[in-house]
């Protein structure tokens, strides 16, 4: 292909990749290290609100920006190095909290509560997704073909559903009086708090994840298993290979690529987790990076927004996340050079 | 909700613009964009707003997330704001909002001088509402068990032990105390009616203080006598609590009390009566604060947009709306008729001394996000009560550092 033809077919593509992608992440690396400010003033003001009757009339200090001849905010923008990184980390913290050897308080800094539940929320749900996936695959692949559709499209079914409405459905199933409580409340004849229990939400949460994205899992391995050598398989028959021993040494090793694709996916999806958080209303309890990333930016009533600590929060998410995909994108790598030679 | 609601008022406004003007004093000609929360009191003014033709009103519970940025457009994306003490300090500091008094002065005659917020001598909104939170009780249960209604908080607590032992609902006591914004204002309420004070000189957060000690031991006296799951519990969740006959008692907004005798949802119709909110301390304020909810006026617009938007604004906030709304919120609006359910706001609000209003400052911004995010590990046990108000002023240094307020 002409040099030409190419950049006319790549071209729009790599413009909205610098447009949407590089340059906000540009952008956020750069504010991760500023913080900009508002000048502010004090001043007397007298403030008079409604009561029932009569108003009352409240003379404060207040403190309050200054504005430019436009009527403009006033902001001052200063470089601060990692001070916005030190803010999330709270290593004084974790420091004191080490020196004095009460460890687990540790895990009630933010951050370090939201990555020790990220980490472990990702890494539980992969191999069950994975698992789970293969399972569901094997199985529909081993159905009669004339049920074949049908199953595929129930086990579909969850990956459709937007997740926001997954997550509240299984929430209802539980939290109050929802259906299964009820009934485990019946059947056990006690009283039972699920939201009451972050142990019990983090089940939940990860419960749902993976009812959510196994199906994901399930197309891919499906798609792989229509390509699995029959000629290979036929002869390990014939060498007397078990069925479990058919799945361990010609399946598996032939499904390893999608498998890798299907972790690298996952492990991205799920260390950047949000909305159980939200779905669950598990704040109290179990927080993730994502969401604490999204806690700083959201906008106070006062419409304080802390984005130079939101932008450090988000560029240590990402760090996470390459950190996680290391190994597996290592493997590949390898895999890719010896089939080159 | 938001889709019917904005194809609702598309649709009123249409049918408006047809010629259905017989219920606005005059015809509205320039297009007029409202932005503001979405309950019934609103939807209630800006209905009334659209009968004058020409008016588009957006009714959205995230307004605050978009109003500020919406405002400070040049021309602003929305003539009319509805906002509350709370939401109004990022329009009031930016300066997006223009004063209301020649307005006033030229269609406001039917305003009522208690519903005009001054700041330094100028309107700078009109208020049509207060709101509170206070108690509400199932006055049935209180009568057949022979029990005074309480005016403090340990009044509440000896009432809720009785209820808990004649076991007559699941929990006597409902609270919202979902973590973040709900739990971080029952404890403003707790620690205010303590005679609390969240900042003092430089903005200093004073909430590691006696106050807030005995704020933090109130509250987790009072989860005894609550659903477990209160982490959870918002104002829509405590409210049908009430109105399916699972809890007795709570400290609820007084904007919730129609839904209480709403017989589409309502299992307690008339059985549910209001007080003023308890006093934490003897002496004290109610352990409550005050709110006012109302319109402003964007800056950035012509001057014709915003005489069109304050006249249509006074067609929503008049006395035939109320009429026809009367229950939907305590209106400041002549021509309201306090209902049963009133009489515990009104209370509230002419006690003495009265309770606060809530501060609308940048420092209590970001005050309520500490709260919000620190004080819900002290009821998990995380933490003790002295460490999480270490933890709360901490993380309101940073903020505040972060923000400009403190060096």
């Amino acid at each position: 292909m002409k040099f030409r033809t190419l950049a006319w077919f790549v071209g729009p593509s790599v413009f909205m990749m610098v447009l949407f992608i590089a340059f906000p992440l540009a952008s956020v690396f750069l504010q991760s290290f500023q913080i900009t400010q508002p000048v502010v003033e004090t001043v007397e003001v007298e403030t008079c609100t409604p009561g029932f009757v009569g108003q009352t009339c409240v003379t404060e200090t207040k403190t309050t920006p200054v504005l430019d001849e436009f009527g403009n905010p006033q902001t001052t923008t200063e470089w601060v190095g990692l001070l916005s990184y030190a803010r999330v980390l709270q290593l004084d913290q974790v420091g004191a909290a080490i020196a004095s050897g009460t460890w687990s308080s540790i895990l009630a800094i933010d951050f370090w509560k939201a990555l020790r539940f990220t980490l472990t929320f990702t890494l539980v749900t992969l191999p069950l997704v994975i698992g789970l996936g293969l399972a569901i695959a094997l199985a529909v692949n081993n159905a009669a073909r004339s049920i074949r559709g049908q199953i595929i499209f129930v086990s579909l079914l969850p990956f459709i559903i937007t997740p926001v409405i997954g997550a509240l459905s299984i929430r209802w199933l539980f939290y109050g009086d929802g259906i299964v409580t009820a009934l485990l409340e019946d059947m056990l004849a006690t009283d039972i708090s699920v939201a009451a229990n972050g142990w019990a939400i983090e089940l939940l949460m990860m419960f749902y994840r993976v009812w959510h994205v196994a199906p994901f899992a399930f197309v891919i391995f499906y798609a792989g298993l229509q390509t699995v050598n029959q000629d290979t398989l036929e002869s390990a028959i014939i060498d007397g290979a078990s069925r479990f021993e058919r799945l361990r040494y010609v399946v598996v090793p032939h499904l390893m690529p999608l498998i890798i694709f299907v972790a690298l996916i996952h492990l991205m999806d799920a260390y950047r987790a949000f909305e159980e958080v939200v779905g669950f209303s598990s704040q109290a309890h179990r927080i993730t990076l994502q969401w604490l990333t999204y806690d700083l930016l959201e906008p106070d009533d006062a419409g304080n927004r802390a984005i130079s600590r939101a932008s450090a929060s988000a560029m240590l998410t990402m760090i996470g996340i390459v950190i996680l995909l290391i190994p597996l994108l290592r493997r590949t790598w390898r895999d890719h050079k010896g089939s080159a030679h | 909700m938001k889709l019917k609601t904005l194809l609702m008022a598309g649709a009123v406004s249409l049918l408006a613009t047809a010629g259905a003007q017989a219920d606005c004093a005059f015809e509205n000609e320039v297009t007029v964009k409202s932005l503001s929360a979405g309950f019934e009191a609103w939807k209630a003014v800006t209905d009334a707003m659209a009968e004058c033709g020409n008016v588009e009103a957006e009714l959205d519970q995230e307004f605050r997330t978009k109003q500020p940025a919406a405002f400070a457009a040049n021309p602003s994306l929305y003539h009319i704001g509805g906002v509350s003490n709370g939401t109004v300090t990022p329009l009031l500091n930016e300066g997006t909002i223009r004063p209301l008094d020649d307005l006033i002065a030229a269609h406001g005659q039917n305003l009522a001088p208690n519903q005009l917020i001054k700041i330094n001598g100028e309107t700078m909104a009109v208020a049509m509402m207060v709101n509170t939170q206070h108690l509400m009780y199932r006055e049935d249960i209180f009568d057949d068990l022979g029990l005074e209604v309480p005016s403090t908080w340990d009044g509440v607590l000896e009432a809720a032990a009785a209820i808990k032992e004649a076991g007559v609902v699941d929990y006597p006591l409902g609270a919202t105390m979902k973590s973040g914004w709900n739990l971080a204002q029952d404890f403003n309420n707790m620690f205010l009616g303590f005679g609390g004070q969240f900042t003092g000189a430089d903005s200093m957060p004073t909430v590691n203080t006696e106050a807030g000690m005995k704020a933090l031991d109130m509250m987790m006296r009072m989860t005894e006598y609550m659903d477990p799951e209160y982490l959870v519990s918002d104002s829509t969740y405590v409210q049908q609590q009430f109105q399916q006959g699972k809890i007795a008692m709570a400290n609820l907004w007084a904007s919730r009390g129609a839904a209480m005798d709403d017989e589409a949802e309502s299992q307690v119709v008339g059985k549910v009566n209001a007080a003023a909110a308890p006093l934490a301390m003897e002496g004290g304020a109610p352990a409550t604060t005050l709110w006012w909810d109302g319109i402003v006026i964007a800056k950035n617009i012509s001057d014709e947009e915003a005489e069109a938007a304050f006249r249509v604004a006074m067609e929503g906030l008049d006395t035939e709306m109320v009429t026809a709304n009367n229950d939907d919120a305590i209106w400041l609006i002549s021509g309201y008729e306090p209902n049963r359910l009133a009489q515990g706001a009104i209370a509230t609000a002419s006690a003495d001394p009265a309770p606060q209003s809530y501060p609308s400052t940048s420092q209590m911004g970001l005050m309520h996000t500490a709260l919000g995010n620190e004080l819900p590990a002290f009821f998990t046990g995380e933490r003790d009560a002295a460490a999480t108000l270490e933890a709360i002023e901490e993380a309101y240094i940073t903020a505040a550092k972060e923000a400009g307020l403190i060096e």
